[in-house]
């Protein structure tokens, strides 16, 4: 009788943790409540904690990447609705102007200039970008790289708010600390909020407009009104963060409109893993850090990450915190065949 | 039980480049009838149901539905005014649970008016609807992922997201196409309960023995017209639907 | 009158730029977004050539469009290959890998007034009362030539069926016969090598650098856009207009204007009418 040759396979099993945190009895043991807590409290914990322990340095890089991961956490919720965006920069540019201009013209303070340039950005953004909702993705994407694009050469070549030279020595926070902690707390709220909807019943449409959007036309929803809210929340989101900016910074410039704003957080979406929220966010963390570690080379980051972008798109499409989150809940063995 | 004209076609004409999918097609459906479409692959059955439920716009005529000009309204716009259709190529999102699939038009802001698709209702409200189209809830059949159920049970997936809607007036796009005898025989007498409970069906087949025993009218098309209408005895005795399924007789010398 | 000469100059200049861009993305459905790197590369990789192994500049020249045409074709191999079928991340994959290349050109130092190319000949001759260098005449030549080539090399050869082929619907073009790899590295290749021919002969009208490999890539896109894509007619015209109205942005607003005449072109055309004056891809339109 010839030998056959040893053949293994790799078999994936849930951890008996994971199926006992399941179901609801998870709360009568300690174990299970931990193994649910820890993931979603762990990134609270550490993110909160962090600014008192860095020093003032990476404390900004802190806030940088927390201003990013605002707007990776937006591009991913476009994307969760089928509209991929190439245009970050533009909601970072409204917003950051908004306040930037309501605070240099009328010297209103942070606490009136960012709920207004928020809202005021979202829905801004939702109607310059209405009209081009019912295009095919590729052909959205191009004009979300044009508009802010557009919008920087405007304020470059007619000089309207402050022009090259941006509008400087605008009101900051009340106290240093408050900025950071209301960043990171925005960006904490926003991780878990986008979750959170995605896997509702509201999430569910927006997933399913992805998908197949005629079939959930035949199911009598209007899915353009629904992109239009995605649009307006993205914006508002993006505008936020571009406002928070202005104040932190205490200056706007066209910079605001930037490409690295917009290539920046697709890279980081597409590291993490589009789709999760929770991979934009780690991908950004990961992303901003790199750079400004890597400042000492200049112009050679923007390459970098766009090397990566391209890596994470070809090589890894589901994303690191996919594999991440397989890890924690599966483990592997190897299981002969035959 | 017939009563006023809800549904009303006239002259509607579509052409696809060079092609006439449809020309002049005209006909009335009053409320509560079920009406039976036939005629041979390619004669515009499916444009036409494109044409009244606004997924194409024609070039020419009118869908008048319930006493409004529904012509060229947006898909969901005419979804939400009652008609609910299925897809010939089942359009299912498969990598959701099969009761997920019917969240989607619950969330409808017409099924928000009728039935209160309540936030957290929904799911119930699934699963019940499920359970009456024979998806057995004990064996957890509507938990499982749509892409793992068969055929059968996709078609009636996607006729059970038609009814979510709670239309007025459902269209049916050869929901029997690929379904084995006794998956027919499951779901014939279910549509044959909907029609006995108010609703005015279009059903679109190719199966002619089962459509026949269920529909009191029946109309055939060919290469995009009209060319019978009547008692299903009627038009399968008509000469132009004998020669559109069958051909002509040629003589060889 | 100046208008017109100057306006006409410009509309080639665009069709160059836009040539090789169309080449591959109108006509055979591949986006290459590093287009405008590949052309500031040409640029450099002629100053090279020519100022630090002192080769002739025709030389120079010659063999920096071979190097740029293998690039195309490398791209298509390594990066393209991975993620056909999906446009958008063609997209985002060659746009990306384009900034890549201008940003760590930009890194090395590649810009300042001595990254210049020369002029073929100096001088120049009188049209009217304007005065129009030979760079740019030379320019107006090789401009017409590539468009005509393009023209009846996508029109009447059987490769360029191929790419048209490619273009509309790999499936069938496949099941008849054309290797869609073979056919659209080659679409790709010739499509750079294009781009790079543009830049020897542009550019020495100038200065190199990065920036301008952003603006290659937005006129290309919007001649290409505007024009319709499966369309050469429709490029020509779409360049006259693009240049025609740059020309007149410069003079009535000012040459800081000339740029925004592109970006708002490609986002007007894309909302209004998305499949350009000539293009026939109706589904780029609504769905519904």
């Amino acid at each position: 009788m010839a030998e056959v040759e040893a053949r293994y396979r790799k078999k994936r099993l849930d951890r008996g943790i994971k199926a006992r945190a399941d179901t609801i009895f998870a709360i009568a043991s300690y174990r299970e409540i931990l193994y649910l807590i820890l993931p979603r409290a762990l990134p609270v914990i550490i993110l909160l904690s962090l600014p008192l322990v860095l020093p003032g340095y990476w404390g900004k890089v802190l806030v940088y990447a927390c201003i990013y991961g605002l707007l990776a956490l937006s591009w991913d919720f476009l994307a969760s609705c089928g509209l991929f965006s190439l245009g970050q920069a533009f909601f970072l540019g409204i917003g950051a102007y908004i306040a930037g201009a309501l605070s240099y013209y009328f010297h209103w303070s942070p606490v009136i200039t960012l709920p207004i340039a928020t809202i005021g950005g979202g829905v801004i953004s939702a109607a310059l970008l209405s009209p081009v909702i019912r295009l095919r993705g590729v052909y959205f994407a191009m004009v979300t790289l044009m508009l802010p694009m557009l919008f920087m050469k405007m304020i470059e070549t007619t000089g309207l708010l402050g022009g090259t030279h941006g509008l400087p020595a605008l009101k900051p926070f009340p106290k240093g600390w408050a900025g950071t902690y209301l960043v990171i707390g925005v960006f904490l709220v926003c991780l878990f909020i986008f979750r959170r909807i995605i896997n509702e019943d509201y999430g569910l449409v927006l997933r399913a407009i992805r998908d197949d959007d005629r079939a959930v036309m035949s199911a009598a929803i209007n899915i353009y009104w629904r992109k239009i809210q995605a649009l307006f929340v993205a914006g508002a989101v993006g505008s936020f963060a571009g406002a928070f900016m202005t104040h932190h910074y205490q200056f706007v410039g066209m910079s605001a409109f930037a490409l690295d704003y917009s290539i920046l957080p697709v890279a980081a979406a597409a590291l993490g893993g589009p789709g999760t929220f929770a991979g934009a966010a780690l991908g950004s963390m990961i992303l901003v850090p790199l750079s400004e570690a890597l400042r000492a080379l200049g112009g050679m980051r923007i390459a970098i990450y766009c090397v990566i972008l391209i890596l994470s798109v070809i090589a890894l499409p589901e994303g690191i915190f996919h594999y991440i989150e397989r890890k924690y809940h599966q483990f592997e063995r190897l299981v002969r065949v035959g | 039980m017939e009563g006023n004209t809800i549904l009303k076609i006239e002259k509607l004409s579509k052409h696809f480049g060079g092609v006439q999918a449809m020309l002049d097609v005209s006909f009335s459906l009053r409320q509560g009838e079920f009406l039976g479409i036939i005629g041979p692959n390619g004669s515009g059955k499916t444009t036409l149901v494109n044409l009244i439920t606004g997924f194409v716009k024609p070039d020419s005529g009118k869908v008048i539905y319930q006493g409004k000009d529904i012509t060229g309204k947006m898909p969901y716009n005419i979804a939400g005014l009652g008609i609910a259709r299925t897809f010939q190529m089942v359009r299912l999102f498969y990598n959701l649970p099969a009761y997920k699939n019917l969240i989607i038009p619950l969330c409808s802001s017409r099924v928000k008016k009728l039935r209160g698709g309540k936030y957290g209702e929904r799911d119930d409200v699934a699963v019940d609807l499920l359970d009456d189209m024979g998806f057995e809830r004990d064996s957890f059949v509507p938990y499982k992922l749509a892409g793992s159920l068969p055929h059968g049970y996709l078609k009636r997936l996607d006729l059970a997201r038609a009814m979510a809607l709670r239309p007025d007036l459902l269209i049916l796009d050869e929901l029997f196409s690929g379904m084995a005898m006794s998956e027919v025989a499951s779901t014939l007498p279910l549509i044959e309960k909907f029609h006995e409970e108010g609703l005015t069906i279009i059903m679109i087949e190719h199966r002619l023995k089962e459509l026949f025993r269920v529909v009191g009218r029946v109309m055939v098309l060919n290469y995009g017209q009209k060319i019978a209408e009547g008692s299903p005895e009627e038009v399968m005795g008509t000469e132009d639907v004998k020669k559109a399924y069958l051909g002509i007789e040629v003589e060889i010398t | 009158m100046s208008l017109l000469v100057y306006g006409t100059i410009t509309s080639i200049i665009l069709a160059l730029y836009a040539v090789g861009f169309s080449l591959a993305y109108g006509i055979s459905g591949l986006a290459n977004f590093a287009h405008g790197a590949l052309y500031i590369l040409t640029g450099y990789s002629v100053w090279s050539f020519l100022n630090q192994l002192g080769l002739p500049y025709f030389l120079s020249a010659l063999l920096s469009v071979i190097i740029i045409g293998f690039l195309g074709f490398a791209l298509y191999w390594g990066l393209l290959l991975r993620v056909r079928g999906v446009p958008l991340a063609e997209l985002i994959v060659t746009f990306a890998a384009g900034i890549a290349i201008l940003e760590l050109l930009m890194w090395k130092g590649f810009y300042g007034i001595q990254y210049s190319l020369p002029l073929f000949v100096r001088g120049g001759v009188k049209l009217g009362e304007v005065a129009v260098d030979y760079q740019r005449l030379f320019v107006i030549g090789t401009g017409i030539v590539l468009v005509v080539l393009l023209y009846l090399f996508v029109h009447h050869t059987k490769i360029g069926l191929a790419f048209r082929g490619m273009a509309q619907n790999e499936r069938t073009a496949l099941s008849v016969g054309i290797e869609s790899d073979w056919i659209g590295s080659l679409s790709l290749a010739v499509g750079s090598a294009l781009a790079a021919v543009a830049a020897v002969v542009v550019l020495p009208l100038g200065v190199m650098e990065s920036a301008i490999g952003y603006e290659v890539l937005i006129y290309a896109l919007a001649v290409a856009i505007i024009g319709g894509l499966e369309s050469t007619p429709g490029m020509i015209v779409g360049s006259f207009i693009i240049g025609f109205g740059q020309v007149a942005t410069a003079k009535y607003l000012g040459p800081k204007w000339m740029i925004i005449v592109p970006l708002t072109a490609i986002i007007l055309v894309l909302v209004v009418r998305p499949s350009g004056l000539f293009g026939q891809f109706k589904e780029l339109e609504e769905r519904i």
